[in-house]
């Protein structure tokens, strides 16, 4: 399966890389992208594991930048 | 600005006050010692407690080298060797740094939200005879939606009532309004200026134009070019190394050589940590890939990824489609050649040729040619029709007869008429007088005789000669044209445009063969682009380094394969697409050598215990603020 999130106030560009990094060697997790000039994080990760997966991310992101949240996708 | 920005900018502005009167007061010697330091604490506090807060926050939750520790430890370690006034001033400096940042950041973002502001936000669907306003992704195929003057077209349909002027600059950068009437096909995305049509949907909101295009522009930037990769990598190590170098700083000096102060040391291993953090690079180079991609895009150019905007700068090989891509795809006369024979019925009176003549006998021509392929659907016929220009009057024609794949046959005015091939003629044993023009000829005989022949080519378009030269002076070396039409129909059109390299009479399988060997031709970092319509080249497109698709507007197939999309028709915007390019990677090449040039400049003055803190601020937070500068120059100017 493949999702779109926002990550509201990511303010820092190696802080995304960093967390893209991390994202992709979570289990389950195929493909991920982070683009810190949209914000947007694209993943593609198994689909039996998938909300398991969006929580740790969340963490993850949490955790590299305190201020920066996952948020549902929208236009 | 938001909020917190705001907040941030009055925290900075008391703590510059306090800062400037406190270094006021002691260099006028009414204050020092204590006060003195708590002055300049208190300043510091004010801007920097955040910093310090997250430092220490990230180093519980095992982030080691962020940004935040490493300023920490520089302005804390400053404040314990006594250099009081720098290490506000580095806190102060980083955090304007990380101010104008995050303006720049907001601001391109937004330029570039706004440069792909064609989101219809509803549609006015006409249901039960009532105009219901839904979400576009709520109407479905085949129900008719009404469009008022100044909305945008919600979905891509074909228009049944009403004429109007559409703006399709957000998709095609074109200005010039595009007409619309009954019949027409109209694509989601643009905007209805002056009529109120009516258009029956053709396509599922997901499937539509607009959908395609933002989903597209909006993932580009998740294909990252080689440069943004090499950036990540380089950050990766770039901290930890500066890091340990400024620990070994500290350590090492004042142990072996004599005399040498700890505080001396310490003050250029902390210089060195304010230089650390590799923002600049890190920010600005996506942020100019980016730039480059809204730029483009904005010229209806898009570009599916940074990888392939950047591989653009290295195009050695261009290879074009011919029809549809370099020629409009439609035919036109463009000439009548009546035999000589029957323009001056003698051949012996030639010279006495008058203008006149030679005008009466090209009407007659093209009437007779426009009347035997009356009834013909073949877009030639269809060429002769218009070139005709008249009413054709049915009457005195009878006994039209398809010669399949040869031509018509027909009496008219009580003659027979044979429109057609060479072939045919042959075939009636007419033979041909005068034939020299390349390009698609049709003949036409008269009662058994020759009556001469009109020439119908594919139109070029207008800029493809532009096209050609202006890749040609941008070095590309090698340019070539593929057709699957005849020899000189395609050589005719390559010669017009400049091109030397011409492979015509190409099956789709032979034009893929084609494209494999002019691939082992590049050198090895070298790309070949190839340029089509993307209705049948499909296999084509996948097989180049960068396919580019032509006419974009409305054409799934074009979009699915393409790594590039060409929205409006014309074949310059290839080279425009290279320059960007070029400026892109241009500005990218600078801020990595500006970038890196003056941090290692810095480190290797403050080894030597030549720089002092505050070129280390200048050469993280001020580098940062000109690099992302130079960046945004590529989103250019205010969007529309």
């Amino acid at each position: 399966m493949k999702k779109i999130y926002t990550i509201e106030d990511l303010g820092c560009a190696s802080c995304a890389s960093k967390m893209e990094d991390a994202i992709g060697k979570l289990e389950g997790v195929n493909k991920v992208a982070i683009t810190f000039m949209t914000k947007k994080l694209v993943i593609d990760a198994e689909d039996g594991q998938f909300d398991e997966i969006i929580k740790q991310a969340g963490r993850i992101i949490k955790k590299i930048e305190p201020d920066a949240e996952l948020r549902p996708y929208r236009r | 600005m938001t909020e917190k920005m705001k907040k941030n900018l009055i925290k900075v502005i008391i703590s510059i006050a306090i800062y400037i009167a406190t270094a006021v007061l002691v260099k006028l010697n009414y204050i020092e010692g204590n006060l003195e330091l708590a002055l300049y604490l208190a300043a510091y506090l004010i801007v920097g407690a955040q910093v310090l807060k997250r430092a220490v926050r990230n180093i519980i939750g095992g982030q080691v080298f962020d940004e935040n520790f490493l300023m920490a430890i520089a302005t804390v370690g400053a404040f314990l060797v006594g250099e009081y006034p720098e290490a506000v001033a580095v806190m102060l400096f980083y955090q304007i740094g990380e101010l104008f940042e995050k303006y720049a950041v907001n601001r391109s973002r937004k330029s570039i939200s706004d440069l792909m502001d064609i989101y219809p936000e509803y549609a006015n669907v006409v249901r039960a005879g009532k105009l219901e306003t839904v979400d576009p992704e709520e109407v479905n195929v085949g129900e008719v939606i009404l469009i008022r003057p100044g909305e945008r077209v919600p979905l891509d349909g074909e228009v049944i009532k009403g004429t109007s002027n559409l703006d399709t600059r957000a998709l095609t950068g074109e200005t010039q309004p595009r007409e619309v009437f009954p019949g027409e096909a109209v694509v989601s995305g643009c905007i209805n200026l002056n009529g109120v049509i009516e258009v029956k949907v053709s396509r599922e909101f997901g499937e539509s134009t607009v959908s395609k295009i933002l989903e597209l522009v909006e993932n580009a930037s998740s294909h990252k070019a080689e440069a943004e990769n090499f950036i990540t990598k380089f950050a990766r190590y770039y901290t930890p190394v500066v890091v340990i170098s400024a620990a070994l700083l500290a350590l090492i000096p004042p142990l072996i050589i004599p005399g040498a102060s700890w505080a001396d040391w310490v003050y250029r291993a902390l210089t060195f940590l304010v230089i650390s953090c590799p923002c600049a690079l890190v920010i600005s180079i996506p942020l100019s890939f980016f730039g480059g991609l809204g730029g483009a895009s904005r010229r209806g150019i898009l570009v599916k990824g940074s990888n392939y905007l950047e591989a653009l700068a290295n195009v050695e090989i261009a290879v074009f489609d011919k029809t549809g891509t370099l020629t409009k795809g439609n035919f036109k006369v463009s000439g009548i050649f009546p035999a000589e024979s029957v323009i001056t019925g003698n051949a012996e009176l030639k010279e006495s040729v008058s203008g006149e003549m030679k005008a009466e006998a090209e009407e007659r021509l093209i009437r007779m040619a426009a009347h035997a392929e009356i009834h013909s659907s073949h877009p030639i016929a269809a060429s002769i029709r218009d070139a005709y220009g008249k009413a054709i009057d049915a009457e005195g024609m009878d006994e039209i007869e398809e010669l399949s794949g040869y031509g018509v046959k027909a009496l008219i005015d009580g003659k027979t008429v044979y429109a057609g091939s060479r072939k045919l003629m042959n075939d009636l044993g007419i033979r041909i007088e005068n034939e020299a023009a390349a390009g698609t000829l049709v003949h036409i005989a008269e009662d058994g005789k020759y009556a001469g022949y009109i020439l119908v080519e594919d139109e070029i378009k207008y800029d493809s000669q532009r096209a050609v030269k202006e890749l040609m002076a941008m070095g590309i070396k090698k340019i070539v044209m593929l057709t699957g039409d005849r020899k000189n129909i395609g050589e005719s059109v390559g010669k017009k445009l400049g091109i030397t390299e011409i492979y015509t009479e190409l099956l789709p399988a032979d034009k893929v063969e084609k494209m494999v060997g002019l691939m082992k031709q590049k050198s090895p970092k070298g790309k070949l682009i190839f340029v089509g319509d993307g209705i049948n080249d499909a296999p084509v497109l996948a097989g180049a380094d960068i396919g580019i698709a032509m006419g974009g507007l409305g054409s799934d197939a074009a979009i699915e394969a393409a790594d590039i999309v060409i929205m409006t028709d014309e074949p310059s915007k290839v080279a425009e697409a290279i320059k960007i390019s070029k400026k892109t990677l241009r500005i990218v090449k600078q801020n990595i050598v500006f970038a890196l040039g003056i941090k290692l400049f810095v480190l290797l003055l403050a080894a030597f215990g030549a720089a002092s803190m505050w070129a280390a601020v200048f050469a993280d937070v001020g580098v940062s603020v000109l690099a992302i500068l130079n960046a945004i120059r590529l989103i250019g100017g205010r969007s529309r």
